[in-house]
């Protein structure tokens, strides 16, 4: 009953304060509801209508759901890999910084999941994957591996950020037998659930374009460029309209850690480029097809020079000290960074792996306005939770936001006993 | 906590049987087979009479629905003739109508690729969209290609629910109830074998073919996959597939790998065989050879 009523007191707390803000948070609210409600809208009528209202057909059967799907796994993965120099080295201006990674990731990860919904056929039937009831095909599937591990992923961030605040509310210090192990575990995790993402793709020797080794080392490295370019703008945010501070000097050791991460995700990149061409078998078709077209198709390529050239802007701009030290290249560095792996991960990885098809068709994909839609309203909706979150989570790690009933409750309760 | 002083009150003890009857049969459904591959004989029985009774209502007519299993000593392979075949796509609508595949939006199972004489069977050069006023053209001849049933499909081994194996007659089969539509077999099918329900599928009543297997040619919902299953409501009952019996030239054979008199087995012995994408390791059953 006692943590049944200090809960009570956290819920209230927090509804208090997710329902209070200023003008510009009542205003990204309410842009964030309107995509939402369109994003409904549209998926109402994909399941009615049927995933024909897609521009995906047996040619190109993953499209633009998959790639974001994939992209955000990234971002779930990397969030988290700040968690590394803060513990092992025990740095303390990123640590600061490690639970808002946490509480990105597990927006991320809702996002995932909530692609893979609206990417499915008969999502009624999304239990089938759930023993006892459903049939999971483990280890076969890698698939059904995905299903595993963002799912322990989720969970086990959601346990380690909830408990850190919930003890901070209470005004106590989280349990460190219990934390400690998790977070350890979480770094692991996060490679893995990254890893099996990549291997998702890799293992299908049907389409060489994945079917590649370099696969899974080329989602980390970018994924740690795009995972921290969010987080960087968003702690720039809270200093800006929140008591929450943090030095310079760690964002700035981000940065450069991005600028590492980027170069190896240009190299490995350079190294696939130059396997494909330089052996110039038929399976160089499908590079071929992202940077250059084949034939008369070539709607992708404005996109992959862009992501080309936002990756190789934002390298320059994190690997000179002076220029991520200055805020404004900084912040065009990471929008460069979100905007280059977000092509590369999401459109210039799936589209490019089914295009030519298995026999060879040239089938142009391009999202419909149905999926923009929908897209953009599970994007609001992972937005919508990481803001509520950051609502509550900010003012308790600032210490604004305290249970100060707790000790006159507790005795009540020990009295009424 | 209150003490539990009344428990014989009628009604509490009556939402305690419920409960607990309710738990059971939950448990019970749970641990019990869910999939059509796991379903014992009478269960299976039953779901056929339910799919029988109900595809009956919704075409105007009687349908039956085959539960027909594999027969021992019985594998099923299949050889298609290169140098017969004209283009004709004979195959493809005997298919379509045969299978009950939906005709708005359409889906077709088998693909027939034209390919140019000077560049041999290469699919970065195929077209399946030729329309010549004749057939076959000039300089051109045709791979038809549907599902392979390979004997290491990578499409049954990606299947998250495990709603798609290889029977024991070599089928590579699909279970309409219990695919989830996440299409990742479309994605590891090297062959562009499955097909996609991207929309309800509609059937004329009087185009609906009413012989169906339960594995096979029966009607399928939006949002899930379905292929080519060798008409395995006619192969178990010792019937050739529709594409066979049309193929106006006696480009296409069919029969059983384990019988040494068989004519694929003469095929597979005396002529030049080839299997698409041989280095993908997938050893399809179905095998393209030279006649003349």
């Amino acid at each position: 009953m006692n943590s049944i009523r200090l809960f009570g007191g956290f819920a209230r707390g927090s509804l208090r304060l997710i329902l209070r803000g200023n003008r510009a948070y009542a205003l990204w609210l309410a842009f964030l509801a309107a995509l939402m409600v369109s994003g409904s809208l549209a998926y109402s009528n994909q399941v009615r209508t049927g995933l024909g209202l897609t521009a995906m057909r047996d040619q190109v059967s993953w499209g633009f759901y998959i790639g974001n799907f994939t992209f955000l796994v990234g971002v779930a993965a990397a969030a988290v890999v700040l968690v590394i120099p803060a513990y092992i080295y025990n740095w303390k201006p990123i640590r600061e910084i490690v639970i808002y990674g946490e509480l990105l990731a597990i927006s991320a990860i809702m996002m995932c999941l909530m692609f893979v919904m609206v990417d499915i056929g008969r999502p009624d039937r999304f239990w089938h994957l759930i023993p006892p009831f459903g049939h999971l095909n483990f280890p076969s599937s890698i698939l059904a591996w995905d299903v595993v591990v963002l799912n322990l992923y989720f969970v086990v961030n959601f346990v380690v950020a909830t408990h850190i605040l919930y003890r901070a509310f209470h005004g106590r210090h989280y349990i460190k037998r219990l934390v400690v192990p998790l977070v350890l575990l979480s770094i692991p995790m996060a490679v893995g659930i990254h890893t099996v993402t990549a291997f998702l793709y890799n293992g299908l020797a049907a389409r060489p374009y994945w079917n590649s080794s370099i696969l899974a080392p080329q989602f980390l490295a970018s994924a740690f460029c795009s995972g921290p370019a969010i987080l960087l703008i968003m702690i720039q945010v809270l200093r800006r309209f929140t008591r929450f501070e943090i030095q310079n000097e760690a964002i700035w050791k981000i940065a450069e850690l991005m600028a590492y991460a980027m170069f190896l995700n240009l190299f490995l990149h350079g190294a696939e480029a130059f396997k494909e061409f330089y052996s110039n078998t038929q399976h160089v078709l499908y590079t071929r097809y992202w940077y250059w077209g084949l034939g008369s198709h070539h709607t992708l390529v404005p996109y992959a020079w862009t992501a080309v050239f936002c990756n190789l802007l934002a390298f320059g701009l994190f690997i000179v000290p002076k220029a991520r030290r200055n805020f404004v290249t900084l912040n065009i560095g990471c929008l460069a960074i979100y905007a280059g792996v977000y092509i590369e991960k999401g459109m210039g990885l799936i589209i490019p792996g089914l295009t030519p098809d298995a026999l060879g068709e040239i089938y142009e994909y391009y999202p419909t306005l149905t999926e923009l839609r929908v897209a953009a309203g599970i994007f609001a909706t992972g937005f919508l939770i990481f803001t509520l979150m950051l609502k509550v989570a900010v003012p308790i790690s600032l210490g604004e936001f305290r249970d100060k009933q707790e000790s006159v409750e507790a005795a009540e309760l020990v009295e009424t006993r | 906590m209150e003490t539990d002083g009344n428990s014989t009150h009628p009604s509490r003890r009556l939402f305690t049987i419920a409960a607990a009857s309710t738990a059971a049969s939950w448990i019970m459904t749970a641990c019990g087979p869910k999939r059509l591959y796991e379903a014992p004989k009478e269960r299976l029985r039953a779901a056929i009479k339910e799919m029988e009774s109900k595809y009956s209502k919704s075409h105007g007519k009687k349908v039956t629905v085959s539960d027909a299993g594999p027969i021992p000593g019985v594998e099923f392979a299949y050889a298609l003739d290169i140098s017969r075949c004209i283009g004709c796509r004979r195959c493809v609508y005997a298919c379509v109508a045969e299978n009950n595949q939906s005709r708005e939006p359409q889906i077709q199972w088998i693909r027939v690729m034209s390919m140019e004489k000077d560049k041999g069977v290469d699919f970065s050069h195929a077209n399946a969209y030729y329309n010549p006023e004749e057939v076959p053209q000039e300089g051109h001849f045709y791979v038809p290609v549907g599902c392979q049933h390979c004997e290491n499909p990578p499409c049954t081994k990606v299947c998250p629910t495990g709603a798609t194996w290889v029977e024991r007659d070599g089928i590579v089969v699909i279970d309409y109830d219990w695919c989830i539509g996440c299409r990742y077999c479309m994605a590891a099918c090297p062959y562009g074998a499955r097909h996609f329900n991207w929309e309800e599928p509609t059937i004329p009543d009087q185009e609906f073919n009413p012989n169906t297997h339960y594995l096979g040619n029966r009607p399928r919902t939006k949002g899930v996959v379905e292929k080519c299953t060798f008409c395995i409501q006619r192969a178990r009952a010792g019937r050739y597939p529709a594409c066979v019996e049309v193929c106006p030239v006696g480009a296409r054979k069919f029969g059983n790998l384990l019988d040494k008199d068989s004519e694929i087995r003469y095929i597979i012995e005396h002529k030049r065989v080839l299997v698409l994408k041989e280095e993908l390791n997938t050893v399809p059953r179905f095998f393209y050879f030279y006649a003349t």
